[in-house]
């Protein structure tokens, strides 16, 4: 199979890790990654945050350089749940018939990482290794926008070696939210306050989760408090094997 | 705490939900006091929703019976109108809150009432009734044991199911003994219940005029509808000989059977009850029962221009149950009164700017109250995907300041800045460009391989978390340096990783 990698402008620039380590789980498993070069962001920002005029260039630019893909990979939640649920908005924004048809034919192919693995490829085990203490917070787009289920904790399952702790109230949203964090930075804060006490509660070492963006903000606010945690991208740990680990 | 604020509905202009929040955010007991009530509530809804198994086939049905009942509201309010009338009541359309609380006034004086009693009504406090009538003369007394509380502390409701629910017990405690003249009392709740109930007795028996809301009026019969938990609201639709009841236009359902669905969903959604406790229903007048006057008030006050909009119309759906205030992570930690607005929460995020219009920068600023997480849309028992709304309404907000700001709105930093990074990636050579740029820029601020402080707007970032510095490479470089400047990977199994 042969997939197009959609690394998102926030991976890009800041987690080119977490790309790399997509590229290594997806070819471990035999899927053909395209990266296309022309791919710069899928505006959800801009989007988001009302800027929904500037946003339609960057939906028309996504869907140019994607539609001809039998599938799009991101390991992000957020960004793929901007593509699959808002891209109809911003299409009939756009007052746009033929966008509006070539968003409802390309968004069911594009996934999120541990949704492609678990539901598309019907794979759980990718062969990793991560002898660590590590918890996982499911992300809201994850959980309440692409429904993604338990598919990362089903992949973390299978990782050996891995300490997995579940983390208290789970569910309950970081307090990222984009531009969100800092418009009402006080109350975003208030919310990460007591995502960080659960993740402290579990006594891992490693948060991990499916986005990095709310992985910046758990991972800056651990990091303020020198709390001794590290976060890390689910594609991180599932691309970590034991032939890597041992030199 | 914000003691008889104006709100968005009182005309002047309200704070900004992160200011009004940042004081919320910083009141421990408030923090205590709905954490605490947020959770119960949230964990028994959860409890009395999961024993349902076709919640969610009642939910699509709740959400079909209200957006096809908006669809044809105007025929389902001329028919309300003739039942009503057929039954003996009197119609009244009010534009907005101002005639509204004009015709409520002319009713309680043309029957001398100094007095009114009334049950626990938004709608009510959205035309801002209370202040209204005392300017008249006529004294408005709250019956709803949590609208009393807050009456007599001056302040405003923080939640619309539970208005008191920013005070504990000992905080009412002590406002009885002080305002109701009780010696000697604990904080035990039927001892409070029974201080409010000897206080309200003699006000049932006295009034000659009641006032209520509505929580649904059905179209086919002219029935109307009040559901509580505590029966006060029944004494006043029942004891003074004079009924006023001020409704929403939307709050119409066509006929009586649609009472299945609504009834099973309502109770579950708000207080986590299978069967609501006082559901009270009244047709027009019946001869030596009740009330024998009553006064159906349909209010408008710009329900009719959200219904105009295409997204936004979905926000009518509510029944005002209040389960996405109870779960909402915003809401749980600032309360209700940083929303400025008799509606909080989640529904008061897309209904009060929609209601109130948008291009008011306090009521602006409440969709951008919301990280989106979802967890409202996921509760809500007629499935308003308020985020969607909420993503909706900042779309407009901002093409409102775009489009009418003038060069203020067009030279507004977020507006610049967004534009520019707009601009920047819609090309990547531009994009690959900036990722550089920012490499090189960050330097003056990256110290130990961390951001500490961040400059103007984005400093709310580094209040409380340090920044990851761009790193020396882009995932694009490194594809690059892989693979040549092809799109195509052409490598198997981690070559070059
Ligand atoms: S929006 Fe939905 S969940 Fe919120 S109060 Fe209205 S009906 Fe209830």
């Amino acid at each position: 199979m042969r997939i197009a990698l959609f690394i998102t402008c926030f991976n890009d620039t800041l987690f080119p890790e977490t790309g790399r380590a997509t590229v290594e789980v997806l070819e471990r498993l035999g899927v053909e990654v395209d990266f296309p070069l022309e791919q710069t962001c899928c505006g959800q920002m801009h989007f988001n945050t009302g800027y929904q005029r500037e946003a339609i260039p960057l939906v028309r630019r996504f869907v140019e350089v994607f539609k001809n893909y039998e599938a799009v990979v991101a390991p992000s939640g957020s960004c793929v749940g901007m593509v699959r649920e808002l891209y109809p908005m911003a299409a009939d924004l756009a007052n746009d018939k033929r966008l509006a048809a070539d968003v409802e034919e390309l968004s069911p192919r594009v996934f999120e990482l541990s949704e492609f693995l678990v539901k598309k490829l019907g794979v759980t085990d990718v062969g990793a290794y991560y002898p660590h203490r590590v918890t996982y917070h499911p992300t809201c787009h994850s959980l309440r926008m692409l429904k993604v289920g338990d598919a990362p904790l089903k992949l973390l399952e299978a990782v050996r070696g891995i300490d997995f702790v579940e983390l208290p109230e789970a569910r309950e949203c970081c307090g990222f939210g984009g531009t969100f964090a800092v418009k009402n930075a006080d109350t975003s804060i208030a919310m990460l306050g007591d995502k960080l006490r659960h993740v402290l509660e579990t006594e891992a070492e490693v948060c991990a989760a499916g986005d990095n963006s709310c992985l910046m903000h758990i991972g800056g606010g651990l990091k303020r408090q020198r709390a001794g945690v590290r976060t890390v991208h689910l594609a991180e740990i599932l691309a970590t094997t034991e032939e890597k680990i041992k030199p | 705490m914000t003691i008889e604020a104006p709100d968005a509905f009182s005309g002047g202009k309200t704070p900004h939900f992160e200011e009004s929040a940042r004081e919320s955010l910083a009141d421990s007991q408030l923090r205590r006091n709905l954490g605490k009530a947020t959770q119960t509530i949230r964990n028994k809804r959860a409890v009395a929703v999961e024993e349902m198994p076709d919640w969610e086939q009642l939910r699509e049905a709740g959400r079909a019976l209200k957006s096809r009942t908006l669809r044809h509201l105007d025929e389902y309010l001329l028919q309300l109108e003739e039942s009503v009338k057929q039954a003996g009541g009197q119609v009244h359309w009010a534009r907005d809150g101002e005639e509204a609380n004009r015709i409520i006034a002319g009713i309680a004086k043309s029957h001398d009432a100094g007095e009114v009693v009334k049950v626990k009504s938004i709608a009510t406090d959205e035309t801002k009734l209370n202040e209204y009538l005392k300017r008249e003369g006529i004294e408005a007394f709250e019956t709803d044991l949590a609208e009393l509380i807050i009456q007599l502390a001056g302040e405003t409701s923080s939640h619309i199911l539970v208005p008191a629910i920013h005070k504990n017990r000992s905080e009412i405690r002590e406002l009885f003994m002080q305002k109701l003249g009780v010696e000697d009392l604990s904080d035990d709740p039927p001892d409070l219940t029974n201080a409010a109930r000897l206080y309200l007795r003699e006000k049932f028996l006295k009034a000659k005029v009641g006032i209520s809301g509505a929580n649904f009026a059905v179209a086919e019969t002219g029935t109307v509808c009040v559901v509580e938990s505590e029966g006060n609201g029944r004494m006043c639709t029942t004891l003074p000989p004079v009924l006023v009841t001020l409704m929403g236009i939307e709050k119409i359902i066509p006929a009586w059977q649609d009472y299945e669905v609504f009834m099973q969903l309502l109770p579950r959604s708000s207080t986590a009850e299978r069967m609501n406790p006082y559901t009270t229903f009244w047709t027009g007048v019946s001869e030596g029962d009740g009330p024998q006057e009553f006064h159906l008030v349909l209010l408008d006050n710009g329900r009719t221009e959200v219904l105009d909009d295409e997204i936004g119309r979905q926000t009518l759906n509510c029944i005002r149950c209040s389960a996405c205030l109870n779960v909402c992570p915003v809401y749980e930690r600032t309360g209700g009164h940083a929303y400025n607005s008799v509606y909080p929460g989640p529904i008061g995020a897309i209904l009060t700017p929609q209601l109130v219009g948008i291009g008011k920068s306090g009521s602006d600023s409440l969709p951008y109250a919301s990280s989106l997480c979802g967890a409202c849309y996921e509760v809500c028992p007629v499935k308003i995907n308020i985020p969607e709304v909420l993503i909706h309404l900042r779309g407009r907000v901002v093409r409102h300041k775009q489009d009418e700001g003038g060069l203020r709105g067009k030279l507004d930093p977020e507006n610049v800045a967004m534009r520019a990074m707009a601009k920047t990636f819609s090309e990547p050579r531009l994009y690959e460009g900036a990722q550089k740029a920012a490499r090189i820029g960050q330097w003056p601020l990256a110290r130990s391989g961390a951001i500490h402080r961040l400059p103007g707007r984005l400093a709310g970032w580094t209040d409380a978390r340090d920044l990851k510095p761009i790193p020396e490479q882009t995932f694009r470089e490194w594809w690059r340096s892989r693979n040549g400047s092809g799109t195509h990977s052409g490598t198997r199994s981690g070559e070059g990783s």
